[in-house]
């Protein structure tokens, strides 16, 4: 099912935004691991999904919520950790999650997302809905057990899961071929008895397609798939972390920058297209939401230490002074 | 008609299954799963329920029991059974990592309304790596609320309340107290409150604190302290987080002195907190030195004879108690 006009628009619209998200961050208040270069695999794959649809993702977190539509301004506010954040500035740069569009857990635990999403597909099997959940993952997380885990549950009983490879070359700064006895990720898919799927990451358009179909399969009940999103990160790991090694060259990362920028290459294939004046407009209109959001975070208030204790349970039950911690 | 107050005699893992059975039939977003759950004795909810709400999972601990978390946050009440508490360390970081800090993390926008049961298996000669007594690790993560019931009753009433709560509980069962019988409610309604201990026999010389399976030890010392003159007040804990300090403060203020009876390892155990938590706000109260009565920092042994001198006895608890005179 290929993307009408209107969709490739919304597609750029979203791209761009992680884009130019990102960029604001390193400009205001550098923080985390950023996605810049996986933009085509997180907004083809979400394109891929309704808004009811689950998500899953990762430490690396920006990009999913913008991917799947969410509000920009309170995610702009969390990274700067102001009360009005998504999560009230208690989640911050490796947890961005907003559940009004689907998302239930931006996992800084490499790999804990896959159970996540998967407890998600049971929940729609057994409440009876096709709503269907989707788990971002890097190559790294594919050596954790409960990769194999999660995808042998719901193969067995034939969840409603996408699991979702934003496969980028390096874990940290250990690569692929260093770490995986079987480097091509989706031939794992074998050793479950589901379909493994390889796709260009920087192909947004190639990336919705197969992820479009995995859905379909989803929702009629066929049980999962895994796809391996071929991509690359284009600034380091974590701009917190000093890296004291050269573990990729320069001519690597200036070919993923000059060749295979993904919202580069969207752009191209939709001026092509006759759109040069709808992506114009986008451009603009990107730039003056990333603005606003970055005013707004600035002049958001602070957390309150209130909203420590009033975000841990839902039925506090017995907070006493036991609980509160002793000066 | 079911009258409001009639009872039935249930064990222990009877009262267990029922709270399921009418915890499944009240709500049937309420699924179970587990390894082998029908062992464990879910039975005879495969002859009443759909199977697609009674899962047997593989083996892969960490992993079902963030599927029941998954699974929490998306419409369900999932109880997942994790067996032998020894296994919660495979599902730790689920358990740790996920279902105590997703709401959190996330500034309020999740519930977790997941209960993890797990059974203690000590006593039983099951060694090392299938019979420890985990409870102080969750008391030690904020999120989690941890319960620990001593009998049949609360067994079924806790179990009730911890599936109609929005908050992830971990549940530890007392094999030992499996066959236990005791006349339960009958009425599919009543619960037992998270967060509130019981007191089992008022006293006025000792007060002795209760954990989980120490309850029938803690009676009988304190049957055999009456015969010596000495009124031993018994308060059974039920919940292990949050914990109600307000009832041991309460009696302490009344008796001055204090043993803690916990089967858990010495060291951080529920028993050093309820200590801590005594001398920090009731000190002045205190006439003796608390005293706690714990298995001790060795792991479990094989052998039945050795294993059977690490945990808390009647003797044990009479012996704490006469130091303190």
């Amino acid at each position: 099912m290929a993307l009408d006009r209107e969709q490739q628009l919304e597609a750029f619209r979203r791209m761009l935004r992680i884009r130019l998200f990102e960029e604001a961050l390193i400009a205001h208040n550098p923080v985390g691991h950023l996605s810049i270069g996986h933009e085509g695999a997180i907004v083809g794959a979400c394109m891929a999904l309704r808004d009811d649809d689950y998500v899953t993702g990762t430490h690396r977190s920006h990009g999913h919520p913008i991917g799947k539509g969410a509000e920009i301004g309170p995610l702009m506010a969390e990274i700067f950790g102001k009360r009005t954040g998504i999560c009230k500035g208690l989640g911050g740069s490796m947890h961005l999650t907003d559940t009004k569009m689907g998302l239930i857990c931006e996992s800084a635990i490499v790999g804990g997302g896959f159970p996540l999403a998967t407890g998600a597909g049971l929940s729609a099997q057994v409440r009876g809905t096709d709503q269907a959940s989707l788990c971002f993952f890097g190559d790294g997380a594919t050596n954790q057990g409960t990769f194999g885990e999660s995808i042998n549950m719901a193969a067995v009983w034939k969840l409603p899961v996408v699991y979702f490879c934003e496969n980028n070359g390096y874990a940290v700064t250990t690569p692929v071929s260093m770490s995986h006895g079987q480097p091509d990720i989706a031939r794992r898919a074998d050793g479950f008895g589901i379909p493994g799927i390889t796709v260009d990451g920087q192909d947004v358009e190639a990336v919705h397609a197969v992820t479009a179909d995995a859905v379909m399969r989803a929702r009629r009940g066929e049980g999962p798939t895994l796809i391996e999103a071929r991509t690359y990160r284009f600034d380091e790991h974590s701009n917190r972390l000093a890296i004291p090694i050269e573990y990729r060259s320069q001519e690597e990362i200036d070919h993923y920058r000059n060749e295979r920028d993904p919202v580069a290459l969207y752009r191209a294939i939709l001026i092509q297209r006759d759109l040069l004046a709808d992506i114009e407009a986008i451009e603009a209109e990107v730039r003056e939401t990333i603005d606003a959001a970055v005013t707004f975070a600035k002049e958001s208030p602070e957390p309150e230490t209130s909203d420590l204790w009033d975000n841990m349970y839902a039925n506090p039950i017995g907070l006493d002074r036991a609980m509160e911690g002793q000066s | 008609m079911t009258l409001a107050n009639s009872t039935t005699r249930l064990s222990y893992l009877q009262a267990i299954v029922e709270a399921q059975r009418e915890e499944m039939r009240r709500d049937e977003n309420v699924i179970l799963m587990g390894e082998d759950i029908a062992v464990y004795g879910a039975q005879s909810l495969f002859d009443e329920f759909d199977a697609s709400r009674l899962r047997n999972t593989p083996i892969s601990e960490n992993s079902f029991v963030g599927v029941g978390v998954g699974a929490a946050l998306t419409g369900l009440r999932p109880i997942v059974d994790l067996t032998i508490a020894s296994f919660c360390y495979l599902a730790s970081d689920q358990l740790i990592n996920q279902a105590a800090k997703l709401r959190f993390m996330t500034g309020g926008q999740l519930s977790v309304p997941l209960v993890v049961r797990t059974s203690t298996f000590y006593n039983n000669r099951t060694a090392a790596q299938h019979a420890d007594r985990p409870y102080p690790l969750f008391m030690n993560t904020p999120g989690l609320k941890v319960l620990a019931p001593a009998t049949a009753s609360d067994a079924k009433g806790l179990l009730k309340a911890a599936v109609r709560d929005d908050d992830p509980v971990v549940i530890f069962e007392d094999i030992n107290l499996w066959n236990k019988k005791e006349d339960v409610p009958v009425d599919a309604d009543v619960l037992v409150p998270i967060g509130k201990a019981a007191v089992r026999r008022e006293g006025n010389d000792v007060t002795i604190v209760s954990i989980a399976g120490c309850l029938p030890h803690a009676m009988k010392a304190a049957d055999d302290l009456a015969g010596r003159g000495i009124s031993a007040e018994v308060i059974d804990i039920r919940t292990i987080a949050p914990l109600d300090s307000t009832t041991i403060l309460s009696s302490v203020a009344k008796t001055g002195r204090l043993v803690i009876a916990d089967n858990s390892h010495r060291v951080g155990s529920v028993a050093s907190e309820i200590a801590a938590v005594v001398c920090e706000e009731a000190f002045d109260a205190l006439k003796r030195p608390v005293r706690r009565v714990t298995a001790p920092q060795v792991h479990v042994p094989y052998n039945g004879a050795l294993e059977k001198g690490l945990f808390v006895t009647r003797d044990k608890i009479v012996a704490a108690v006469e130091k303190l005179n």
